[in-house]
């Protein structure tokens, strides 16, 4: 499914934070968007999901435009997985349960088969199925999201900072996870990061914001070799750069 | 010594038996910093939330020592505890947002961190409340200081959490996994600001993180935990360089901007370890 | 059988959704069992309930029959708890004012509760015009005196047990709801509601699935703190003859009536008044448990 974000604007109560984001992401690609904290990455993601309802602009897929309110079925094909694994499941729901709502809602066939299925796309136990998230450690957390995403057949994955709450050795197995649900299912991603070790690693291409800007869009080779043109840019590879050599 | 801890142990009991989860930690603060780091559930933030007092009540902890600037934890009166947490040492906890109320602004909150420390007026506070906001490099900080917490982005929340706990000038800042929402310019600065109040105030700082690059960079001293013991202790900038397999795997599970790799390894554990 | 039970709902790793939710039951049962406080809770309700639905067979006078000459007698061998004004039973009449006043109060917490649960997590969830609209209304239900509004409710149906819970049903349901959607807007904003509208259901799938649930806690411990000031709203509709009507055996009838004796023959007074505590406290341990154990954290 291609994705085609044009002149993107966000307001909340009448301050604009996504002040016109245009970026294209073709089938089966992944698009990084790196930045500024508060430069409204997270925001860029929810109205692509369509949980924001006050923006402007064009938001496509597949060459259609979307929706002010999208139609049960959009779910089908666009999914997302949010920053935080503690706040984004129900605290009093079993993983079952969290996992069987979409297919409920659609009136899916075979929904036991279903959620094991996903279970083991996502590496989790089987008997992690009848826990609650409490139970959980944070990177088995972050794949039940993941494997509620992915329940719903999607096309597209939108991932908000999918990692950056785990340790490296999770972060690791999510990493590798979601590069192999992409080979194998010709997702599409757009994944928002601060850590442009771990943009780099899933995306070909990366956009910088700042303060609801899209500064740059570069790709990621381009990025490992310094062909950059905004300071911000600059600023935040040579910082990366900085904390991989030794101290 | 600023913080004490020999042979921790914290256990937790339940219905099918006993659970240890942290088996003998020794650490020393002075005023320095020191990282500690270590895959999830190594026992990172109990260690520190032992030194608060902050676990559960059927919580089982046992230590040779537990001390904050001479006082013994273990006996100390919840009273006693309410004069250094906050006050005296500053905690800055893993999910800020769930550690912020949720229906009611942000400024009012850091105000009231503020005010329950240094008094003054309402007004007067939430002024204090807005130059923190500030100083934590959050932008437009009249404006997030009238937002509720749902409405600041991840890593606001997180800066909100830092300006509470640097309200009342505390002794020693605890901040667990504190920056890993921030990108790279706002954790640089946020950290020098941590470094100046180090070196100005001769505050210590416990840091958790699981960001090795970062705390090898920042820290005086770090310590690797691995299945509620300390693997390893060594000087914070040979962190990198370090030889135990555990550390050493760790390091490799990273993904590098500069020297990409096809596929992560992940990290096999050895019951070796452990002897 | 029961050891097999235990095994088969106890297992970690239940392979069906049946067993977990039979596990899930039982934990919750073993560990309401392990709360002290909320056995003897649920235990003197059980008797009382079970006293309730036993009175013909347990009451040793009809409740209603008159012996005025053996007007307002200490307790006897006859009569266990004395006599009230009239001569009649005071046991009698406490097995059967157990049905009028336990029914009362179960029938107004049945049509309260989900009411007030439902508005609150509507406005909450919703918020903009509806929540303003819907709180307006609750405001002016909170604002009137809680006696007078029932009274007059009461006034305006026929006096009887009917419009009474009908009644205290209309003036109880407002402090529910401001409290579901004080609850419903902390979660409001969460990300795992969130996740749920990304599954396409609607914002009714979303309030009655996912939110309601969460407000249900706080919910039981309100409802069985307000437990005694609804017997004592009923008495009073009661002493006010708008409520459960002469010769109903209504606890809070009983110790209305007796208020005038209530320093030479304490005991009409006292005896209903033991029984009202006894009921109030035993749901306010119950609720405390209750919340507790509800709580997966706590399993
Ligand atoms: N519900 C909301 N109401 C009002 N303002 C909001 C709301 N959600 C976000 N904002 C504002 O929008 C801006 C962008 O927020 P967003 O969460 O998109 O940032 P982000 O780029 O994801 O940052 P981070 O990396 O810190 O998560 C912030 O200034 C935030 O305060
Ligand atoms: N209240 C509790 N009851 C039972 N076990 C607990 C409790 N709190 C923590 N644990 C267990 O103690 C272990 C250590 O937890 P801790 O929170 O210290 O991990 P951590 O090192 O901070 O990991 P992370 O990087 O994921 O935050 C974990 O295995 C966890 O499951
Ligand atoms: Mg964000
Ligand atoms: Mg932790």
């Amino acid at each position: 499914m291609t994705i085609e974000i044009d002149n993107l604007r966000i307001s909340f109560v009448g301050r604009e934070v996504v002040k016109g984001v245009s970026f294209n992401v073709a089938k089966g690609a992944s698009f990084g968007i790196v930045g500024e904290s508060g430069s409204g990455k997270s925001t860029v993601l929810r109205a692509m999901a369509g949980l924001n309802n006050d923006w402007s602009g064009r938001i496509a897929f597949s060459g259609e435009d979307a929706p002010l309110f999208r139609p049960p079925a959009f779910f089908r094909k666009v999914q997302m997985v949010f920053q935080d694994p503690y706040g984004s499941l129900h605290p009093r729901q079993t993983i079952d349960r969290i996992l069987s709502e979409l297919p409920l809602v659609h009136g899916m066939d075979n929904i036991d088969d279903r959620i094991a299925k996903v279970l083991s796309a996502v590496a989790l136990p089987q008997t992690a199925r009848f826990r609650y998230p409490h139970q959980l450690s944070g990177g088995q957390r972050q794949r039940v999201a993941i494997a509620r995403a992915l329940i719903a057949e999607p096309e597209v994955l939108l991932l908000d900072e999918p990692t950056s709450a785990l340790d490296v050795s999770v972060q690791a197995e999510i990493l590798n996870l979601l590069a192999d649900l992409r080979a194998e299912r010709n997702l599409t991603y757009v994944m928002v990061s601060h850590n442009l070790s771990v943009i780099t690693h899933l995306c070909t291409e990366v956009g910088v914001m700042i303060d609801g800007h899209m500064v740059e869009q570069v790709t990621a080779e381009d990025l490992r070799l310094g062909n950059v043109n905004h300071a911000h840019t600059r600023e935040l590879r040579s910082l990366s750069v900085e904390l991989e050599e030794p101290a | 010594m600023l913080v004490d801890i020999q042979n921790l142990k914290i256990g937790f009991k339940s219905r099918t038996g006993f659970h240890q989860a942290v088996k003998g930690v020794s650490l020393k603060l002075g005023t320095e910093k020191l990282g500690i780091v270590g895959e999830s559930g190594s026992g990172k933030s109990l260690t520190a939330r032992a030194l608060m007092k902050l676990l559960p009540t059927q919580t089982v902890i046992e230590a040779d020592k537990l001390e904050f600037d001479g006082i013994d934890i273990r006996s100390a009166s919840e009273k006693q505890m309410r004069t250094i947490r906050g006050k005296r040492a500053g905690f800055i906890l893993q999910d800020p947002k769930y550690s912020l109320n949720p229906v009611k602004t942000v400024g009012s909150q850091v105000a009231e961190a503020w005010r329950t420390h240094k008094g003054g007026s309402k007004r007067a506070a939430l002024e204090a409340a807005i130059n923190l906001l500030e100083m934590v490099k959050i932008r437009d900080p009249k404006k997030v200081a009238a937002s509720y917490p749902h409405e600041v982005s991840g890593g606001m929340g997180q800066r909100v959490m830092i300006a509470m706990m640097l309200a009342p000038d505390p002794e020693l800042l605890i901040a667990d996994e504190p920056t890993s929402a921030l990108d790279a310019t706002v954790q640089a600065e946020i950290l020098r600001l941590i470094e100046e109040l180090v070196s100005e105030r001769g505050m210590g700082l416990l840091l958790i993180s699981h960001d090795l690059p970062l705390v090898s960079h920042f820290c005086d001293r770090v310590a690797v935990m691995y299945a509620g013991h300390v693997m390893e202790e060594l000087k914070a900038s040979d962190l990198l360089s370090a030889q135990h397999p555990y550390t050493r795997g760790l390091l490799n599970c990273m993904p590098s901007l500069m020297h990409p790799k096809e596929r992560l390894p992940v990290l096999t554990r050895d019951p070796e370890w452990l002897k | 059988m029961n050891a097999t039970f235990r095994n088969w709902a106890l297992d970690e790793n239940p392979s069906s959704r049946r067993q977990a939710a039979w596990g899930n039951w039982y934990r919750i049962w073993l560990n309401l069992r392990g709360n002290a406080l909320g056995m003897i809770g649920l235990t003197i309700i059980a008797i009382f309930i079970g006293i309730a639905i036993f009175a013909p067979l347990l009451a040793t006078h009809d409740p209603a029959m008159q012996d005025l000459g053996n007007r307002l007698a200490a307790p006897s061998a006859l009569h266990w708890f004395g006599t009230d004004e009239l001569g009649r039973d005071i046991y009698s009449r406490l097995l059967y004012g157990g049905r009028v006043t336990l029914g009362m109060v179960i029938a107004v917490v049945v049509l309260v509760a989900p009411i007030g649960l439902a508005i609150g997590c509507i406005a909450g969830y919703f918020g903009g015009i509806v929540d303003t609209i819907l709180m307006r209304i609750t405001d002016i239900f909170l604002a009137f005196p809680r006696l007078v509004l029932a009274l007059a409710f009461v006034a305006a149906l026929k006096p009887g047990v009917e419009s009474a819970i009908l009644a205290i049903a209309l003036t109880a349901w407002p402090p529910y709801a401001r409290m579901a959607r004080a609850e419903t807007l902390t979660v409001r904003g969460s990300d795992f509601i969130a996740a749920y509208r990304l599954t396409g259901g609607s914002s009714w799938r979303i309030i009655f699935r996912h939110i309601m649930p969460l407000c249900v806690p706080t919910l039981i411990v309100r409802v069985t703190l307000d437990m005694s000031s609804i017997i004592i709203t009923a008495a009073s509709l009661g002493f006010l003859g708008m409520g459960a009507q002469p010769p109903s055996p209504e606890w809070g009838a009983m110790i209305a009536t007796a208020k005038r004796f209530i320093f030479e023959q304490w005991w009409v007074a006292a005896i209903p008044g033991i029984a009202i505590f006894c009921v109030s406290l035993a749901f306010n341990f119950l609720g405390d448990a209750l919340r507790d154990v509800l709580d997966p954290k706590g399993n």
